[in-house]
């Protein structure tokens, strides 16, 4: 498994997302302060056709973790990248960690 | 060999028929075949009127995608069925298709009657009754003035009002002696006019048009028996519909004397193997105008191709509409032509409400019923009527209004099972029950489940208080739950907000929530806090709370860029205000516009360049225009009487007083209001959540309108005011509203869903019936207290304005914004472009 660097923790915004470029491409990275946990998925909304999703609010829909487009307001699973309003829509979804103070992702 | 079945008409009533007929036990016996001469399918005639207000075609079809070629049916589009060889069973179409039928159904629908007066086909003269006529208007409306409606029944008004919101000056000319004569009588008619014209439409009764000529200021001039004439640009003919019987009456079937295709109960015509449904056809000498009693010939002809025995046995004709905003209905015999009817009235002048009761000779049973200005009982007096219910002692208590709290009318569990809920789709009582039984416990499940309430849509109130009651009687609570995450309404929460003194979401979420929150409930909650303690927004704990608008005190655009909205209070700016807007727009390449909230808005900015952009509007004097929150938005003014010679009062010095007031409230949903400097009402103040319009007494308050999808206009809360009293009547509706709406409830939804409604608003407000408006006000005090322009708290934290770049590990842009210039400006992309764009930029 390869691993990039992303950004530092300390860069993170709790319960909230950011954006970051990694070869090449717009990775949203969401941070959950209360259970310390990450997400990564592809930063771009397929139904607003822009790179919006980090900047989207998050939280959790029937136990899933999820974001909301801060365009047309469907939600994708952090951990999978599955639209929960359109079975047939799936955008890239990551593997992130924070290893000694960086966030990491590897797909 | 598998027989055919041919039907000619793709309307509201034809594709009603193959929506049922697929679903039925014989679908299998017939091929089906339709013609459907519109360029269309099916679409919703009852809600055309809903494509001035932004509805497209598409949103109006009845048709399912996929729907002819799923169930294998032949769809001849755009082309009409030309003549019948019943000889032969044949039928030709106009583009020459020839097709053999072994049973035919007949739902040609009707066309609209336009009187043969000389002129009648001149320049924009026109009707109402397809999506290409309403195109017509549109067009026509562009380069015309004035409107005239030619009949003053259900549909002229409907179209009156299409007319009016095209911008037109619009007359109403209607031959008979009273609006909608068929439906109400006398009384009614008189109230219902008197309620058009307060709207700005102007009505001419006992009017004979005799002859339309060459306008000398307008395109038109209409021409009366009575001498008088009318200049107007556009003619709209809406005197009554006629079956259309052509094909039928070619081919030899029985007509009848004025028109119609005459059925038998069965719905057959002359011929058995020809049958006519809807607006068509004629039955017992009657031809029904409305979709509900065509949709229930179909049934009748689907139900007997099956094998099964059914009948059509005439159908009622209550109606309940709302035409231009005034509740209208009629039930049964409206005009008591019931022998030895007695009758009840009930009128009121202030508010303009008309009322009338037919009841049978001995007081027991409702015969008909007459409502203008306030519908609010046909649920409940429809159901007295068609189920034949015990009338009480008293019947005119059942339009009597309400004094003290007892209970309105008729409960849903006073219904007997077989009580007929929905008449479009015939859905009874028991049916809802069962659906309910069934566990569809939402108001939408119940619909998709058996179909009520999807039709005209008028009984959505009962079948929503039906299933409450029901839910109530299986001890369910009805959900009223913000989310999954909260058990408990917006106005819960405040209230625990208030008295738990909690001043984070994680507080609340730990005290009284579960999981870790969603995007209704952080916001709804984040702006309770902001009512309530009116921190700065972006502070850590808050952050994660906001929408990406208030996370970045803008409003995101369709490509992810940023519009910038500064403050100008009352719409007032001086030059130098306007040419420092101008350099930023400028040297940010912004595209900028002025909005209908009397500011200028600039768009195009990417995310990284706000603080930039703010720090410099901030420099010049600017501050946050609050766009992006839900939060007083604008204080629209008109000049007033500094420089207006109608003026009567400064109305542009209060406006600024009052935007600097509420600025920054945060509030259940956004709040326009407007200030008007005399009754001229140039600043549209009737429009608006909170509307002040000067008058030689004083200032008058209104409250709850608002523009939109669903304009309302506002009602008049308070008259002759003093500016102390003015503004402190504000504070109290402003805190009142914040404290007890829902989420995303503006003020007109809020008031109309109050129990006791405007009155009940005045009592709180005004007379302090709650002993609440001493709190009100001091916590309206407080967060004027604590305003502060959050662009500027933000511009001064360097941490805060770490967020502000669209990478978090690069100051690279995102490369998918792309603008491309149009009339001089900016503009985003469109995807062809963005396309080429690209291409471009790699080669
Ligand atoms: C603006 C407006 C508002 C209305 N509001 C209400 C309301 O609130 N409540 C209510 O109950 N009703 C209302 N109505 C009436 C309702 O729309 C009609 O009752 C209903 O559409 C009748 O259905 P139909 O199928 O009989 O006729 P239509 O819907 O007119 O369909 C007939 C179709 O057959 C086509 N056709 C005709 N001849 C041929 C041929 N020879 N070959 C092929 N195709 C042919 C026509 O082009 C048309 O598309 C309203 C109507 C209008 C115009
Ligand atoms: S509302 Fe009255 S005062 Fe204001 S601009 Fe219009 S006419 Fe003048």
């Amino acid at each position: 498994m390869v691993w990039f660097d992303v950004c530092g923790a300390a860069d993170l915004q709790p319960d909230s997302g950011i954006c970051a470029l990694v070869q090449d491409q717009q990775i949203a990275v969401f941070y959950f302060a209360n259970s310390q946990k990450v997400y990564a998925i592809s930063n771009f909304d397929p139904f607003g056709q822009a790179n919006v999703l980090s900047r989207g609010l998050i939280g959790d829909i029937s136990g899933q973790a999820v974001v909301a487009s801060p365009l047309y307001k469907q939600h994708f699973n952090l951990e999978t990248g599955q639209c929960l309003e359109d079975a047939a829509v799936q955008i890239p979804a990551y593997t992130a960690q924070i290893v000694n103070g960086r966030v990491q992702i590897s797909w | 060999m598998k027989q055919t079945l041919v039907v000619i008409g793709n309307g509201m009533v034809g594709q009603n028929f193959l929506a049922g007929w697929v679903a039925s036990p014989a679908v299998s016996a017939y091929n089906i075949i339709t013609f459907c001469e519109e360029p269309r399918p099916a679409y919703d005639r009852v809600h055309l009127s809903e494509f001035f207000a932004g509805k497209t075609a598409e949103d109006l079809s009845l048709v399912e995608a996929g729907f002819f070629e799923n169930h294998g049916i032949t769809l001849h589009l755009g082309d009409r069925a030309a003549t019948i060889d019943r000889e032969a069973k044949t039928v030709i179409s106009a583009k020459g298709v020839t097709v053999h039928y072994d049973k035919l159904v007949l739902a040609t629908g009707s066309y609209p009657f336009v009187p043969p007066v000389p002129g009648h086909e001149r320049k924009n003269c026109l009707v109402y009754r397809t999506i290409e006529d309403l195109e017509a208007m549109t067009a026509a409306a562009l380069t015309s003035k004035i409107g005239v409606v030619v009949g003053g029944g259900l549909l002229g008004l409907e179209a009156a009002k299409a007319l009016k919101d095209l911008g037109l000056e619009t007359h109403v000319v209607e031959f008979a002696p009273r609006l909608m004569a068929v439906q109400i009588d006398e009384g009614g008619g008189a109230v219902l006019r008197r309620k058009i014209e307060a709207l700005g439409v102007t009505v001419h009764t006992n009017k004979n048009t005799t002859q339309i000529v060459d306008g000398d200021n307008c395109v038109n001039k209409m021409c009366f028996a009575d001498g008088e004439e009318l200049e107007t640009d556009v003619v709209l003919f809406s005197a009554g519909i006629r079956p259309r019987d052509d094909i039928a009456r070619s081919c030899g079937l029985e007509i009848g004397q004025r028109g119609g295709i005459v059925i038998n109960n069965q719905c057959q015509t002359s011929d058995p193997d020809i049958y006519a449904i809807g607006e068509c056809a004629l039955w017992n000498g009657m031809i029904f105008g409305l979709v509900a009693p065509g949709y229930a010939m179909a049934r009748t002809v689907i139900a007997g191709l099956a094998g099964g025995e059914a009948s059509f046995t005439g159908a009622d004709m209550s109606t309940k509409l709302k035409l231009m905003g005034v509740d209208v209905a009629s039930i049964g015999d409206a005009h008591a032509r019931t022998q030895g009817a007695l009758v009840y009235h009930y009128q009121n002048g202030a508010s303009e409400v008309y009322k009338r009761l037919v009841v049978c000779p001995d007081n027991k049973r409702l015969l008909g019923a007459v409502l203008v200005g306030d519908a609010n009982e046909y649920g409940t007096l429809l159901q007295y009527c068609q189920n034949g219910i015990e009338l009480p002692e008293n019947p005119d208590s059942l339009i009597l209004p309400r004094l003290s709290g007892e209970p309105a009318g008729l409960g849903p569990d006073a219904l007997p099972a077989t009580a007929q809920i929905c008449s479009c789709y015939e859905v009874s009582k028991a049916t809802v029950c069962s659906a309910i039984e069934a566990g569809c416990t939402t108001l939408n499940a119940l619909k998709a489940a058996t179909k009520a309430g999807t039709g005209c849509g008028g009984c959505v109130p009962l079948l929503k208080s039906v299933l409450n009651c029901e839910l109530a009687k299986h001890g369910y609570e009805v959900n009223t739950d913000l989310c999954e995450h909260f058990a408990y309404t917006r106005q819960d929460l405040y209230n625990l907000v208030r008295i738990g003194e909690i001043k984070s979401f994680a507080e609340l979420l730990g005290k009284h929530g579960k999981g870790h929150g969603c995007e209704i409930c952080k916001p709804a909650v984040a702006s309770i806090l902001a009512s309530h303690w009116n921190d700065y927004i972006l502070k850590q704990e808050h952050l994660g709370l906001q929408d990406t608008n208030d996370t970045f005190l803008a409003n995101m655009q369709k490509d992810g860029t940023y519009s910038v909205v500064p403050r100008i209070a009352g719409g007032e700016i001086s030059p130098d205000m306007l040419i420092a807007l101008g350099r930023v727009g400028k040297k940010y390449q912004l595209y900028t516009k002025i909005t209908g909230g009397q500011r200028i808005d600039l768009f195009g900015a990417r995310l990284e360049q706000l603080p930039a952009i703010w720090k410099e509007l901030i420099d010049a004097g600017f501050e946050t225009g609050h766009a992006y929150g839900k939060s007083l938005r604008t204080v629209k003014s008109c000049v007033g009487s500094t420089w207006c010679r109608y003026g009567v009062d400064d109305s542009v010095g209060l406006a600024i007083e009052l935007e600097n007031r509420y600025k920054g409230l945060r509030s259940p949903h956004k709040i326009k209001f407007a200030v008007s400097g005399c009754t001229r009402e140039c600043a549209e103040a009737q429009g608006k959540d909170v509307g002040v319009i000067a008058t030689e007494n004083g200032w008058s308050l209104y409250v709850c309108g608002n523009g939109g999808m669903k304009p309302r206009h506002a009602d008049l809360f308070a008259t002759g005011l003093d500016k102390a009293t003015l503004i402190q009547y504000i504070d109290r509706f402003l805190m009142f509203y914040v404290r007890t709406a829902d989420r995303l409830q503006r003020t007109s939804v809020w008031m109309e869903n109050m129990e006791g409604g405007l009155d009940y608003l005045k009592s709180v407000v005004i007379t302090d019936k709650l002993g609440l408006c001493g709190e009100l006000e001091q916590q309206m005090a407080r967060v004027i207290d604590t305003y502060q322009c959050e662009w500027k708290t933000t511009i001064e934290n360097e941490d805060k304005l770490k967020r502000f770049r669209h990478f978090i590990n690069s100051d690279q842009p995102d490369d998918n914004v792309v603008f491309v210039e149009e009339r001089g400006q900016i503009r985003p992309a469109n995807e062809d472009e963005r396309k080429h764009f690209k291409i471009l930029e790699v080669a």
